[in-house]
């Protein structure tokens, strides 16, 4: 951890996901311009900002829900811009939904086997045949769907669907899901919302737990000070589709830009 | 983001297990032993087919209208009810089937297997028409699928329902297929074997299908698009293979059609026939192939029941259909219920 | 030449009347977000309530006509009330799916419905209005033609006049735009929605009558064709504006002559459901619509 801290905040670690002058306009509305980021492997950063700053707009960008108007986005040294947004998930970009989209009448263990999408060999044909290898597949899947629900304290919920799993639940299937996809970078849009002091602190457990156990980059979206500045090395700052700021959470806690954004003037 | 909302896992627990519907029936059986089904439902249809002599020709008659609207149902039930494309061009693919196998059987075969055929071979000959009408109808469906694939809810339902009607109106302007008078003297091939050993297979690879890692996507897809891509599931590729499925056993259902009623005409294929389908999809409650089944059952009876009313029997049959949409919009045979989100999100 | 312009005018008539029933799909998914598949079955109810009316009003008389018209408004307006109140609003929070497939029951009912009260074979259409062909220039142009185009001209004029100057009609974009928010600054949209269907369903049965006059056979199932060819015009011309549903009308009356008028006529009905989805897949928002992106 000791080591990885050091090279983090050296940028030394080799770049997984690049955005370079990036910029999207919704006709005559920038909603972010000109915004470079670079995040490297195993880093935790912070992206923050005041409502409307653009951040939940910079994840559909590198999801491929959105296509910058002008810059290039790279993720291990390759260009990502106009893929599909399943494409961009298959080169290993996960991400969480800032209100919540899991799949509703499926059970919580169907959501995260729906996951499984991209790692499974079996097509239609193998679901209609059925055989032994088709068999031992599911059953492989099984393991591992319930494995990841049991680490995440979910595999009581197993059958139940997953739209009547309790709020602070959902959220933790939602990330269960998305790393089901086995990312090397998971995005993560507001996961602190709407909760309360304590299920922030499991939260930020949660998080770091990911980050070690499946030594992935996070990228998380949050209007939460407490919560980024508890967990983020890094942290960047937008203001009207802007980085005003970037640095420690001590640099961004001190800057003046940052202090007026969120304050006003 | 409700804070009102009950966060401990106890109380979420008592919560989940008084909604937790319980899975269909009808899938536990088929994930533990789907071919075994399988056989036991064509030795079935067989033994049906081999007593037919002993069932009366207007109950034959009904048994056969069911076997084929259970094809139409259930297949468009991938399309429905687990990807949640509405698609209301079913009975075109219905024609597509019907006309081209009918071609098939009566102006390929002939040359193929001469004048008097033996058994064997005709039998042969109607199961290649039947499936060539099939593959051409699955054609027609990634053709219908693909440009579709940018529309969601009723625009797709529009679309559909006007590919439907391109494609009646295109026969209409085939003199060679009988134009707007129709095709007469389709061979007499369809019997209860050849329609519930279809209906059987076309069962079977639904719910197989979807009872896979690779088939829940369809449900995903249905559940939320943007999630869906999200999770690395190609949406556009799964709408694509519902599609063709759904049509190749529509197509397979107007080849059965076409070769029990001996004639048939652009008129039969339009777009009420469609609906027909549909309701039987709806009123099984969208995704759910047991309840499909049963309805495609019910939805068949019905009109027989209604012939003493003949005269009341389309109202009545609207007029239910629109009470039963205002009372149960989730289906009559709903087990999964649909229930609305906790979090209105 | 004059074989074209002859077309143009034809076509023109045509599509003013779908450009009519274009109005009410616009108008309803401007609000509701739905197909009003019943729509067109109001056209319909509206053709047999000028029949009716002819049967007491005198024929061939600018009153007698007239007469028919607002007779016909009256009954179709107070229909497509009926219909929203008690078919479409208790399914207001629920899927579109359940919504379009009451709608089409609703369709279903009343067609079959007419078929019952109205009989099932084809009646023949009175002469409402006084009836003269004029010629210009070896280009014929029936009255009934010149009352097509005045009377979709004014009712258009109208239409715009109440959605932009009027109480009414604010509350209408207002709902459109947000219903919960029009609802918090003291809008009651089910009255509005209630308004929006009867003019609507009223326009439904001008166009019937108009129709009719056109083409004087009727049957309960007339409604069926005209009301899907009115739906692609509402969408050719961008869906919820009703300046593009009278374009897309128009375009589509025209278009549909001139293929009537080639050796392709057999195809006259395909051509309605072709460029319904070469525009959706082209141009999806429609030829003045907007389009609305979906928030992630």
């Amino acid at each position: 951890m000791a080591s990885q801290n050091e090279t983090n905040s050296r940028g030394m670690s080799a770049t997984l996901l690049n955005l370079e002058h990036c910029t999207i306009r919704f006709g005559g509305l920038t909603a972010v311009s000109d915004l470079n980021v670079r995040i490297g492997e195993n880093e935790l950063v912070g992206l923050i900002g005041p409502n409307g700053a653009g951040k939940t707009t910079v994840f559909n960008l590198v999801t491929g829900v959105y296509e910058p108007t002008e810059g290039r986005i790279q993720f291990s040294g390759e260009d990502i811009v106009g893929e599909a947004p399943f494409e961009i998930t298959k080169r290993g970009i996960a991400r969480t939904f800032q209100n919540i989209r899991l799949f509703p009448s499926l059970s919580v263990y169907d959501n995260v086997r729906a996951a499984f999408r991209l790692h499974i060999k079996h097509g239609v044909v193998q679901a209609m045949w059925r055989g032994g290898g088709f068999v031992a597949e599911e059953q492989g899947i099984e393991g591992q769907v319930m494995e990841m629900l049991d680490i995440f304290k979910l595999g009581k919920f197993r059958d139940v669907p997953a739209k009547s799993l309790p709020y602070g639940d959902q959220r933790r299937l939602e990330i269960v899901r998305a790393l089901a996809t086995r990312p090397k970078l998971l995005l993560l849009d507001e996961p602190a919302a709407g909760m309360n002091p304590t299920e922030k602190v499991d939260l930020m457990k949660l998080i770091r737990f990911i980050e070690e156990k499946y030594r992935i980059s996070v990228l998380l979206v949050e209007h939460d000070m407490q919560v980024v500045m508890g967990i983020c090395r890094r942290i960047i700052v937008l203001d009207h589709g802007v980085q005003i700021a970037e640095g420690t959470p001590e640099q961004v806690r001190a800057n003046p830009k940052v202090i007026e954004a969120y304050l006003g003037q | 983001m409700n804070p009102a909302q009950p966060t401990s896992k106890e109380m979420g627990a008592a919560q989940s297990t008084a909604v937790v519907a319980k899975r269909p029936r009808g899938s536990n059986l088929v994930a533990r032993w789907p071919k075994t089904l399988l056989l036991a439902a064509l030795v079935a249809s067989f033994v049906l087919w081999w007593f037919s002599n002993h069932i009366n020709p207007y109950y034959a008659d009904i048994l056969i209208k069911i076997g084929i609207n259970i094809i139409l149902a259930v297949s468009l039930n991938l399309i429905n009810g687990y990807t949640g494309q509405f698609s209301l061009g079913h009975a075109g693919f219905m024609s597509v089937g019907a006309y081209t196998s009918a071609a098939v059987t009566m102006f390929v075969a002939p040359s193929l297997i001469g004048a008097t055929p033996s058994t064997a071979l005709t039998v042969a000959c109607f199961v290649l028409a039947l499936y060539v009408g099939g593959l051409v109808a699955a054609v027609a469906g990634i053709l219908v699928g693909a440009p579709s694939l940018r529309l969601k809810g009723d625009y797709l339902a529009i679309v559909t329902l006007g590919f439907g009607e391109i494609i009646r109106v295109i026969f209409r302007n085939i003199p060679k297929l009988g134009g707007a008078l129709g095709l007469n003297g389709i061979p007499p091939y369809t019997n209860l074997f050849w329609v519930f050993g279809t209906a059987a297979i076309c069962t079977y690879v639904v719910l197989a299908l979807v009872h896979s890692t690779y088939g829940r996507g369809f449900i995903a897809v249905q559940d939320d698009e943007v999630a869906a891509e999200a999770m690395g599931i190609n949406t556009t590729r799964y709408k694509i293979v519902a599609f063709v499925i759904g049509a190749f056993f529509a197509g397979i259902a107007g080849g059965l059609y076409g070769h029990y009623t001996l004639s048939i005409d652009p008129k039969g294929f339009d777009f009420m026939r469609s609906i027909e389908i549909v309701v039987m999809v709806i009123l099984g409650g969208m995704g759910n192939t047991t309840g499909v089944i049963f309805a495609a059952i019910l939805l068949t009876l019905l009109p027989e029941w209604l012939r003493t009313f003949e005269q009341y029997r389309m109202i009545l049959y609207s007029f239910l259909l629109v009470v039963l949409m205002l009372t149960r919009p989730q289906g009559l045979f709903a087990w999964r219920r649909k229930t609305k989100p906790i979090l209105a999100a | 030449m004059s074989e074209f312009l002859q077309q143009v005018i034809n076509g023109l008539s045509l599509g003013a009347i779908y450009a009519l029933i274009a109005l009410g799909y616009t108008m309803v998914y401007g609000i509701l977000r739905f197909i009003n598949f019943a729509h067109s079955d109001v056209f319909m109810v509206g053709a047999f309530m000028g029949f009716y009316a002819g049967k007491i009003l005198p024929h061939e008389s600018m009153l007698g006509g007239i007469g028919a018209l607002v007779f016909a408004m009256l009954v179709c307006a107070i229909l497509g009330i009926l219909i929203e109140r008690f078919a479409y609003r208790p399914l207001r929070e629920g899927s579109k799916l359940t919504v379009l497939i009451t709608a089409i029951g609703v369709s279903l009912l009343l067609e079959s419905g007419g078929q019952y009260l109205f009989g099932a074979d084809p009646k023949s259409f009175p002469m409402m209005f006084p009836s003269k062909e004029f010629s210009l220039g070896g280009i014929a142009i029936s009255s009934n033609q010149i009352l097509v185009f005045v009377a979709t001209a004014v009712l258009l004029v109208a239409l715009q006049f109440i959605v932009l100057k009027t109480k009414i009609g604010t509350a209408m974009r207002a709902v459109s735009f947000n219903p919960q928010a029009a609802s918090l600054v003291g809008i009651n949209n089910d009255v509005v929605i209630s308004f929006t269907f009867g003019i609507g369903s009223a326009l439904a049965a001008v166009g019937g009558i108009l129709y009719s006059s056109n083409y004087p056979s009727i049957d309960p199932y007339m409604g069926i064709l005209p009301g899907l060819k009115a739906f692609v015009a509402a969408v050719l011309g961008g869906i919820g504006n009703i300046p593009g549903a009278a374009m897309g009308g128009i375009l589509l009356g025209v278009i549909e002559t001139f293929v009537n008028g080639s050796r392709y006529s057999t195809y006259t009905d395909a051509i309605a459901f072709t460029v319904l989805i070469l525009i959706l897949l082209f141009k999806p928002a429609g030829i003045l619509g907007k389009l609305h992106v979906e928030k992630v």
